[in-house]
């Protein structure tokens, strides 16, 4: 195997990386949001049920996870998903397990903006809808920068974990040619990826962070 | 201002509608009861002043009026309209539409100011008239400038509330509630968390308010300033009202002995 073709296929596997990142944010992000509102829903089943989603998500590795929505539908319902659905189980198991982690952190942010908010924003005739978009929700969007920077970082990583379910990502990938190759290559072009990708990451949030910076 | 020579609750001879209208009010937290049938009614141009002892209910009187909190029993008016009335042994609110309409007609202002801090002193003041109200932009701009210069801050208009000091947050707040051009204004003591210094700033502009004859319900421990400006004094005690009426004459010469000893203890 030549360079060209080892880090063409690298390459291959890093797009599918990025891929595998950007739509679970697309998906986790706004999930998130609505796992916390039934987290703080008056209805008590429902935020007995949201509890309960949200400690087992936490609770069990992702790895696991990710297995159960792979082969789960098979060996529980006999359901033959074809061969595209190894990339939506990679995708339904990271978006379920990250609105988790986001549902959480933004409940700790909208139960952080004081009270007087909301009430201000009532008295002034803002529908409860308007209030929250308007007053608590970018109020809510600073306070948690730090912790949702955290969980993308963490996503970055975590993207490997897609190997358990012998998906090609850049880790699966560099994972198979270097235990055909001989070599440990693969795995210096994998880890120089993820570090940029999460230096990227990082930096774009900490831009985000410096415009919201505006007032306390 | 002299107080004496106005006095809302004589009418002439002719029918003035309250502007406000509370009557048999309860409201008990758990089992503690806080209201314990009050009733209370403002009429248009009328300033009045509570005072009474910290729990005796001041705060939450004003919360049920502005529809933060709801009653128990009673019934709730603005100008004729019902916001809440008992039927039965319950309360019925009125309609969304309605409440939205009620909502309109009173402003609060509030102890913590409760500024938007992701909002300029201008969008502070213009968003909702905005959002709320359907108001144009250009005009809702320029009635929320000469707000400001009324509360002599326009120069602050492009600071955001964390570059204020309390005094200038609370003017920015007053002109907030004015700025959807409410009937009748409330006031959680507007001035209990400022420094000494900057309270004159905030009652200054309360008592402008005043002179126009903005109708106002003022919770406050500022005795000299509840005397110099009110129409009328309320006093709380215990989720009661134990008296009201001419300012001069419940700070100077109170009847009952539980206002005196309110007093008394101000005064200390
Ligand atoms: N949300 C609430 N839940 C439980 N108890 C409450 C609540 N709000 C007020 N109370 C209680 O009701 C009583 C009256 O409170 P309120 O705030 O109306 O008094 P206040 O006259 O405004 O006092 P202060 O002068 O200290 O502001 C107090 O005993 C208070 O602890
Ligand atoms: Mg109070």
């Amino acid at each position: 195997m030549t360079l060209q073709t080892m880090l063409t296929t690298l390459a291959s596997g890093m797009l599918k990386s990025i891929m595998i990142y950007a739509l679970t944010l697309l998906g986790s992000l706004p999930l998130g949001m609505l796992v916390a509102f039934g987290r703080m829903s008056k209805c008590a089943p429902l935020r007995l049920i949201i509890k309960f989603y949200i400690s087992v998500m936490r609770g069990t590795p992702l790895m696991l996870q990710l297995m159960v929505v792979f082969f789960g539908p098979y060996y529980l319902f006999k359901l033959n998903l074809g061969s595209d659905y190894r990339f939506m189980a990679v995708i339904i198991g990271f978006v379920i397990n990250y609105a988790a982690y986001f549902a959480e952190i933004y409940r700790g942010g909208i139960e952080s903006i004081p009270v007087g908010q909301r009430e201000a924003a009532q008295v002034l005739g803002y529908s409860r809808a308007s209030a929250f978009l308007r007053v608590i929700l970018p109020q809510v969007i600073k306070r948690i920068i730090p912790a949702v920077t955290n969980e993308m970082i963490t996503l970055v990583k975590d993207t490997s974990l897609a190997f358990a379910i012998s998906y090609s990502e850049m880790f699966t990938m560099a994972k198979k040619i270097a235990s055909s190759q001989a070599t440990l290559l693969p795995f210096v072009v994998a880890g120089v990826f993820y570090y940029i990708f999460n230096f990227a990451v990082a930096y774009g949030m900490e831009r985000l962070e410096k415009r919201l910076s505006y007032y306390r | 201002m002299d107080g004496g020579s106005r006095k809302p609750y004589e009418t002439d001879g002719y029918a003035v509608m309250n502007l406000l209208e509370m009557n048999g009010i309860k409201k008990a937290f758990g089992g503690l009861s806080v209201l314990e049938d009050i009733s209370i009614s403002v009429s248009e141009g009328e300033v009045v002043a509570i005072i009474g002892p910290s729990g005796s209910g001041k705060s939450t009187l004003l919360r049920c009026a502005t529809l933060l909190e709801t009653i128990d029993s009673g019934d709730i008016s603005y100008l004729g309209k019902a916001a809440a009335r008992t039927e039965g042994n319950g309360v019925v609110y009125a309609e969304p539409a309605e409440l939205k309409q009620i909502r309109g007609y009173f402003g609060l202002v509030f102890q913590s100011f409760n500024l938007f801090p992701h909002f300029s002193v201008l969008k502070n003041l213009i968003d909702a008239p905005i959002k709320v109200q359907k108001r144009e932009k250009a005009e809702a701009v320029e009635e929320a400038m000469a707000l400001l210069r009324k509360m002599g801050i326009e120069d602050k208009k492009d600071a955001y509330p964390c570059q204020l000091s309390g005094g200038q947050q609370q003017r920015v707040a007053i002109a907030r509630a004015l700025a959807l051009k409410p009937k009748i204004l409330f006031f959680d003591e507007p001035t209990s968390a400022l420094d000494p210094e900057l309270t004159g700033e905030v009652l200054k502009v309360i008592r402008r308010l005043a002179e126009e004859r903005m109708t106002m319900v003022i919770v406050t421990h500022e005795m000299g300033f509840a005397r110099a400006v009110a129409d009328r004094v309320v006093f709380m005690d215990g989720g009661h009202i134990i008296e009201q009426g001419d300012p001069k004459e419940i700070i100077d010469n109170p009847r009952h002995e539980r206002t005196r000893a309110f007093l008394r203890k101000l005064e200390r």
